[in-house]
């Protein structure tokens, strides 16, 4: 039994562990069980493919008329299958007990955060950034869009993912929290869906759309610093009670 | 006269209006293994959750090696191993996979290979195996597989007994004696009679606070 010989602990005390290794183990791990669970990483895509295909049935099948509807219609769609995926975010961690064993491990819970939400982006927010020329022609959006869209969705859904982390963390001890996560996080996701879709609109209407690049990436730094933290301190507060 | 690694003071916590135990005091040694008793409902592991961090309901002070939790709170977690009653396992990953997110976690924290832990747990060949296939008992013994690879000083141990067979019980009791031999404590709840010497009993109702 006894492979491991006696200890002194007085003696030596273990190193508090780098936070390094603790962002890459969280990111592994959460990676490979996105991996495990493929089928419903697919989720928020197969939503966006199906909506952005009734648009034309629903709508009007016209090119002039889908091309003004499509950089709002896409990025609204974006937004939303981000939000539906938000729920699981630290619902599962939270069920089968490894939300404890991350609280109270010596590690600063923000990092923690922040490698949670890197794999809900890559799983979520990334997908969907590369899909979406393909929604543009499915849309019929006008051939300077194309490359803003792509940009302003690659800075806005990171933003999104970011912001939704506060939402998920506060409600994850709620047993149905799928509508408060909605109500919570609506408000804040509302200036990312205004600029990210008024670039593209500007870019096809040939203006320059430097600016709201710029506060999309402004969002983007403020959501960097602030969302972690936030979030961090509500997953305190959830598993408090 | 050594430092007692844990104190309590005069800790007292409140649960929806009612008062689950108060005036506790209690002094935990290194080499000392106590089990905490009461029915249930009595606050067994409201008062292990306010030990492990994660609760913060409560008055009173809890000194880590002389100076309070609170204020020292990442060197306090460094030394602690808590296993709850949810095993904190993934099903969807393989016990390996399970322990390597650990041993990430707690970088420097591995006294032993996983596949030896995962071996004196009794997984030998269930390495890889997903944790979805394994039984109700066999997901406990990948989360008290964690006792093997720590050294941390403190183990906070929720009824780590559930769904452990008689022989596994009897492994676990003997980790617990050499771990309060080689300087450590342990805290843990159980219903089940302990088969070790020095264990020291702490009965939650004799801190029931006056009925309301």
């Amino acid at each position: 039994m006894t492979v491991f010989e006696q200890q002194q602990f007085a003696t030596a005390a273990p190193q508090v562990p780098g936070v390094g290794a603790g962002f890459m183990a969280t990111l592994r791990r959460d990676l490979l069980v996105a991996f495990r669970h493929r089928g419903e990483m697919a989720n928020p895509i197969m939503f966006l493919l199906m909506v952005i295909t009734m648009v034309p049935l629903g709508i009007s099948p016209e090119s002039a008329v889908l091309a003004t509807l499509a950089p709002g219609m896409i990025w609204v769609v974006a937004l939303l299958a981000t939000l539906l995926s938000l729920d699981g975010l630290f619902r599962s961690d939270y069920e089968d007990g490894s939300l404890e064993q991350l609280l109270m491990s010596p590690q600063p819970l923000f990092f923690q955060v922040l490698a949670k939400v890197l794999v809900h982006w890559l799983v979520t927010g990334l997908p969907l950034t590369l899909m979406s020329p393909l929604m543009g022609v499915m849309l019929s959006l006008p051939a300077a869009g194309y490359w803003p869209l792509m940009g302003s969705l690659l800075l806005g859904t990171a933003s999104l993912s970011l912001i939704g982390a506060i939402g998920a963390a506060l409600t994850v001890a709620l047993r149905k929290g799928g509508l408060l996560i909605s109500l919570i996080i609506m408000p804040l996701y509302v200036p990312v869906l205004i600029f990210g879709s008024s670039a593209v609109g500007s870019a096809i209407d040939g203006f320059p759309m430097g600016g709201q690049m710029a506060i999309l990436g402004a969002f983007l730094a403020l959501a960097v610093i602030l969302a972690p933290l936030a979030a961090a301190g509500a997953l305190r507060i959830s598993v408090n009670g | 006269m050594e430092q007692p690694l844990l104190e309590l003071t005069d800790l007292r916590c409140e649960r929806d209006e009612r008062v689950l135990f108060e005036h506790l005091s209690l002094t935990v040694n290194a080499g000392d293994v106590v089990q905490i008793e009461g029915p249930n409902g009595s606050g067994k592991t409201s008062l292990l959750r306010i030990l492990s961090t994660t609760s913060a309901d409560y008055t009173g002070e809890i000194l880590w090696q002389g100076a309070p939790v609170k204020s020292n709170r990442v060197d306090y977690l460094n030394q602690l191993l808590f296993v709850g009653h949810l095993p904190g396992v993934k099903k969807a990953l393989t016990p390996r996979e399970n322990l390597n997110w650990f041993c990430g976690l707690n970088q420097g924290h591995q006294r032993t290979s996983i596949e030896n832990a995962l071996d004196e747990v009794g997984l030998f060949g269930f390495e890889d195996v997903p944790c979805h296939h394994l039984s109700a008992g066999q997901l406990r013994r990948v989360a008290l597989a964690r006792l093997f690879l720590t050294p941390a000083r403190v183990w906070i141990l929720d009824e780590p007994f559930t769904a452990i067979d008689k022989q596994g019980v009897k492994n676990l009791e003997r980790l617990m004696a050499e771990h309060a031999a080689g300087g450590g404590c342990v805290l843990l709840t159980t219903h089940q009679d302990m088969n070790l010497q020095r264990v020291r009993k702490v009965q939650l109702q004799d801190y029931r606070g006056a009925l309301q």
